[in-house]
């Protein structure tokens, strides 16, 4: 077992997991969408970014970029609540909400090509 | 460019997840801790104050406390991110900055810029092997006649004083050893835009490397290579590459024509000149008995050519043993004044201090000069960088080893006919070269001569091909004929005229021009513009053959009818 892989596969997970979590619920209520979950899928992803720059092959470079993906579906998600909250203090209509929760489906999206990647990159090497 | 990039995220790869860190944990600190309003409510702050907070503390900015004055809690976790993140950034920076500073990745940046720059030529160039005396004074003739190159050495500090050389082009340098062939790739050996080959490190080895690589990748360039030794010569050329040049030889082969037939060198040496150099005067060596000072490869090839022209010699030598000197050697450097007294100096006609060290070179023409005001000296100088003592040195003839090979394989790449021009002049008298050189020096004023070529093609003289493809009879008098004022000469001569397999040297101007012919100029600089202009426009061309200016424009070709 090797521990790098663990942290890689760890980080990858739990930004899927996250990003999950923050979407699930009713697309227009913001009572079922938590801000520190939103919070903690953008660090996570963040992280998980930084751990697949660097590799040099093809698997690695799309990996890369479905990661990139997510983190900027989830920032734009994030400016978004930061705007309607604090710039033109609409509030969180559903309109704004379902903005929010879609960009995260997007990213959602992009962290489940992610896991798929990595399985079926784990799965050729115990072949 | 995007691989430099990535290895450098991966290099610094843990600080950026701790710098990641650190921001998360202090900007979610700040959203859990309760804090108060100005009016003494609770009041948490949210994630976008929290990261606006945490982003100018981070940086060490600092506003204040924003938006509400904090609490003692508050404060206390805002001292506590305030080292972390400091520390986060302070450890992110100085990674970022030592891995800049790290020798691999320095030489993988200066490696991928090489890249870049080669990528952006996109006009053919020389891809040039070594960058030592001769490969400098090459790139740097190339590039006064507009000739991209790049260069290839394995000594980093020549290809950094190329960085800081003044030249008209950006010439990329590549820090690599030649003979790999996986460098030579990188250096552009498959670039469509690259044109030759030319191979002038110091080791015969890698020079034969390079030959063989360019032969085997791509056999269509025009390889030059340079070779010190027979063997090596005669195996480099054994496999098609264009020119094998050995630096003694030719060298040797250069002083010796000096001393033979003066003019016939001169022309030589005019023909071989790069862009905006002075005008050699011609100098007449005195016949009679020589000195030679100095007995390696390039004393042997001298001594050969001297012997071979009945040329009484006496030979001084330090180690006649292992260098198996002639019979009747003097021992000795020629420094001083005893051994040239012993090699009977005050009744030679001339002195050849041909030395490999340019001091003792040096030190052999003054003691020399001192001893026999009237020898002729001629000194070798081995070191580019000793050209300030070599100028204000009393030498009748200094040999400079760099630019006489990087002339010659300037003159033989630019214009291609000279090397066949050569062969043809070398058999004719000195009295030819003589008579050629005067009218020569009739036409340039105080710079050498520049050379060029003209070929009877559609593409590159149209106006000449359609008259000819008209049948009209084109004298090649009319190239000599100033486009401005057909009465005026321009200032060249025509040196040969290449007919398919059959050369004629110094044609005359009634000679009639036949598709195909290809023609050798030499004459001032600027004249070549001209001859182009006749060459290419219909209506210079008319008027420098018929004298009637010629108006193409159909108004004028309406009423010249109509008359």
């Amino acid at each position: 077992m090797n521990f790098e892989k663990v942290i890689f596969a760890f980080f990858i997970v739990l930004a899927l997991t996250l990003n999950f979590g923050f979407f699930l619920g009713d697309i227009e209520n913001p009572v079922h969408h938590n801000v520190y979950e939103l919070f903690a899928a953008i660090v996570v992803s963040l992280i998980a970014t930084v751990l697949k720059a660097g590799d040099k092959t093809h698997l690695g470079a799309v990996l890369l970029a479905t990661s990139l993906v997510a983190d900027l579906q989830l920032i734009v998600a994030a400016i978004i609540w930061a705007i309607a909250v604090h710039v033109t203090e609409t509030g969180l209509t559903p309109g704004t909400m379902s903005a929010i929760i879609s960009l995260s489906g997007g990213a959602l999206l992009a962290n489940i090509t992610s896991v798929i990647l990595l399985v079926s990159e784990t799965l050729m090497v115990r072949r | 460019m995007p691989n430099i990039v990535f290895i450098l995220i991966r290099r610094i790869r843990v600080p950026l997840i701790l710098l990641i860190f650190v921001y998360a944990i202090s900007i979610l600190g700040f959203v859990l801790i309760p804090g108060q309003d100005d009016e003494g409510n609770l009041w948490y702050m949210d994630f976008f104050h929290a990261f606006y907070f945490v982003s100018f503390m981070g940086t060490t900015i600092g506003f204040g406390e924003i938006p509400y004055a904090f609490t003692e809690a508050q404060r206390m976790w805002a001292l506590f991110s305030i080292y972390t993140t400091v520390i986060a950034w302070l450890y992110g920076i100085g990674s970022l900055l030592s891995l800049l500073q790290e020798p691999a990745f320095r030489a993988l940046m200066t490696e991928s810029s090489f890249k870049r720059a080669l990528k952006r030529i996109n006009e053919p160039f020389y891809l040039i092997c070594g960058y030592g005396d001769t490969g400098s004074l090459l790139v740097r003739a190339l590039a006064e006649a507009g000739i991209r190159s790049v260069v290839i050495d394995h000594n980093q500090n020549r290809i950094n004083s190329l960085e800081l050389e003044d030249i008209l082009f950006v010439v990329p340098g590549l820090c690599a050893d030649a003979s790999v062939p996986e460098s030579l790739l990188k250096a552009g050996l498959k670039h469509k835009n690259c044109i030759a080959v030319i191979a002038l490190t110091n080791a015969d080895n890698c020079n034969l490397k390079v030959a063989i690589t360019t032969k085997l990748i791509r056999s269509e360039l025009l390889t030059i290579a340079r070779a010190e030794t027979h063997e090596v010569e005669a195996n480099i050329d054994s496999f098609g590459t264009e020119l094998v040049i050995n630096p003694f030889d030719t060298f040797a082969g250069r002083l010796s024509l000096a001393l033979q037939s003066p003019s016939m060198y001169l022309l030589f040496q005019w023909m071989t000149s790069v862009p905006h150099e002075p005008l050699q005067e011609p100098t007449f060596t005195p016949k009679g008995k020589w000195i030679l000072c100095g007995f390696g490869r390039f004393g042997k090839a001298v001594y050969q050519r001297l012997i071979d022209a009945d040329i009484n010699v006496t030979v001084i030598e330090a180690m006649p043993k292992e260098t198996q000197a002639p019979t009747g050697v003097i021992v000795g450097v020629g420094t001083e004044a005893k051994t040239l007294m012993e090699a009977d100096v005050l009744h030679a006609a001339g002195i050849v201090a041909a030395t490999d060290d340019d001091a003792d070179n040096l030190s052999i023409l003054m003691t020399a000069k001192q001893l026999n005001k009237d020898l002729f000296v001629v000194a070798r100088q081995n070191l580019k960088e000793n050209d300030e003592i070599f100028d204000v040195a009393d030498a009748d003839l200094i040999m400079k080893r760099g630019s006489i090979i990087a002339n010659k394989i300037f003159a033989i790449v630019t214009t291609p006919l000279l090397s066949q021009f050569f062969d043809l002049a070398s058999k004719k008298s000195d009295k030819w070269a003589n008579e050629l050189v005067s009218r020569i020096c009739g036409v340039v004023s105080n710079n050498a001569p520049s050379r060029w070529m003209l070929e009877i093609k559609t593409g590159d003289a149209p106006a000449v091909s359609l008259a000819i493809a008209n049948n009209l009879q084109v004298p090649l008098g009319v190239f000599l004929r100033d486009p401005r004022n057909r009465e005026d000469r321009l200032s060249c001569i025509p040196l040969m005229l290449n007919r398919g397999r059959e050369s004629i040297l110094l044609p005359k101007e009634d000679e009639i021009l036949q598709k195909g012919d290809q023609l050798l100029f030499c004459g001032k600089s600027g004249m070549e513009s001209n001859m182009n202009w006749i060459a290419r426009n219909h209506n210079v061309f008319n008027y420098v053959l018929t004298g009637r200016e010629h108006s193409s424009s159909l108004l004028t070709k309406l009423f010249g009818q109509s008359n």
